[in-house]
């Protein structure tokens, strides 16, 4: 029998961004990657976004910013998501940060940080352990 | 409280976050999503399941998206479920469909689910009935299930639906082709979509030549009474009604059960237009279904098939495991090695169990 529990992820455009190249090579490597994906699109609102999480029960969630608009958006969907009694969901966010964010990034609960280079085989293999680490899923 | 029991409490009383999670055990077959449906059962039946099918690229997502915001509006509370092909190859699925449906994610009034179709074979009708049990419990009034429109196991999840939309798009090929896949003698409803495109009237006319041609050889068959259908009130009174484009269907009354016949309507989904004939047609389906007593039979001929389809994978789950997956695959390499025939494995495994439950009873 096929193992039957799947990673669920969902990959989130937050803000105005126009593109969305860098958030659909990481959907689809993580499919690849044999975990389900789903994709929102561009110009999401945290109020989306979360809504989205919570319909689809995922296990985590990819957030990708090229505008630099992290500042305010990161904080606003962690508080809604901890509103709906989900901050259990992994959290990472991808795009451009400068250095110096980076560390509040990581404060405000996002688990990890992917810049411009980074290989989407590390992105997957980073959901698996952070997923094993936090134990039996969906209890 | 069990934890099962807990979650039954939680979406009987609207909570979303509970109705997410009892989808997901369901999906992973968790024994925990059997006793909470157990429990919602008596809640359910209640819902208009409508199944959407149709080729890539038709535009069911859009049509989907814009019915709902229609229902939205006749007051009704829509449940969707959008299944999405898993990759053979890496287990994995991308699930887009959301990109065209986030227009009502801020409307409480509508829940919307993506599914992958995993691997199991006869899993996901299972899977996606019980999806749809959910929603309806949940209290939703429509619930739509969309998938494409492809293969056997797509057929068998929107024939588990009350009402059945097959979309096609003008441009897509060879109008045939849509027709070798079985999916013309499933719809109740026929959208063209993209009709805006060159080529929409070919496509809407090539259906109802097939759906005429289809109907004669039925008749002659003497197949299913539910799909034979007498001509209907717009082909007898307002001929040409639908050479136009997005005319009003007419939909008589009726307490035949055999009559009905699928109308073939225009749509553009993305601008909305002929949406509103579509929910009419739906309307007019869900109610001829029950005032002519098919809902009966059809919720049966349902049950039924679902019953079936359980056994068959209860038994073997059964079969299989019970009797330790060591002696399983010893049986598997025998009718590798032609040491046994693949009916002897299966007597064998039965034999076991069988022998097994003698023992512990």
């Amino acid at each position: 029998m096929t193992e039957t529990k799947k990673i669920r992820v969902l990959i989130a455009k937050p803000g105005l961004d126009g593109h969305d190249r860098g958030a659909k090579v990481v959907a689809r490597a993580l499919r690849d990657a044999g975990m389900e994906v789903i994709y929102t699109g561009l110009r999401q609102t945290p109020e989306m976004i979360v809504e989205a999480a919570l319909q689809e029960d995922v296990d985590c969630i990819g957030l990708s910013i090229l505008s630099n608009a992290h500042g305010a958006l990161f904080p606003r969907i962690v508080e809604l998501l901890t509103g709906e009694g989900r901050n259990d969901i992994l959290l990472f966010a991808g795009g451009i940060f400068p250095d110096e964010d980076v560390p509040e990034i990581k404060r405000l609960g996002f688990r990890g940080v992917f810049g411009p280079g980074s290989d989407t085989r590390d992105i997957a293999a980073f959901i698996r352990t952070e997923i094993a680490a936090r134990g039996p899923v969906r209890g | 409280m069990t934890v099962a029991a807990e979650l039954v409490a939680r979406v009987e009383a609207g909570d979303r976050r509970a109705l997410a999670r009892l989808i997901t055990w369901i999906e992973d077959d968790d024994p925990r999503a059997h006793a909470a449906l157990a429990g919602l059962y008596p809640r359910t039946g209640r819902a208009h399941i409508v199944g959407v099918t149709g080729a890539p690229g038709t535009g069911k997502s859009t049509l989907v998206s814009a019915l709902a915001a229609e229902e939205r509006k006749r007051g009704r509370t829509v449940g969707i479920i959008s299944i999405d092909p898993t990759s053979p190859f890496t287990g994995g699925a991308l699930l887009g469909d959301r990109i065209r449906m986030m227009e009502h994610i801020a409307d409480r009034g509508v829940f919307m689910r993506s599914m992958a179709s995993r691997g199991s074979v006869g899993g996901l009708s299972v899977s996606t009935s019980d999806a749809v049990r959910a929603l309806d419990a949940f209290g939703c009034d429509v619930v739509f299930v969309e998938t494409v429109g492809a293969g056997q196991a797509e057929i068998d999840i929107v024939r588990t639906a009350h009402s059945v939309i097959v979309i096609e798009a003008p441009g897509l090929g060879d109008e045939i082709q849509a027709f070798k896949a079985g999916i013309l003698e499933i719809a109740d409803v026929f959208v063209v979509n993209k009709a805006d495109r060159e080529g929409a009237d070919k496509t809407a006319n090539a259906l109802k030549v097939m759906l005429d041609v289809g109907n004669t050889m039925k008749q002659r068959r003497g197949d299913g009474p539910a799909r034979v259908a007498a001509p209907s009130a717009a082909e007898a009174g307002h001929h040409g009604a639908r050479e136009g484009n997005f005319p009003a269907e007419v939909y008589a009354p009726t307490t035949d059960a055999t009559e009905w016949r699928p109308p073939i309507l225009k749509t553009v989904a993305a601008e909305r237009r002929g949406v509103i004939e579509v929910v009419d047609a739906l309307d007019a389906h869900w109610r001829h279904l029950r005032e002519s007593g098919a809902i009966t039979q059809r919720e049966r001929e349902r049950v039924e098939d679902e019953v079936r389809q359980l056994l068959g994978r209860t038994l073997t789950r059964r079969c299989v495991e019970g009797g330790g997956l060591e002696r399983y695959a010893a049986l598997v390499d025998a009718v590798t090695a032609r040491a046994l025939d693949p009916r002897g494995a299966v007597e064998a495994l039965i034999g076991a169990w069988v022998a097994q439950r003698k023992e512990a009873g």
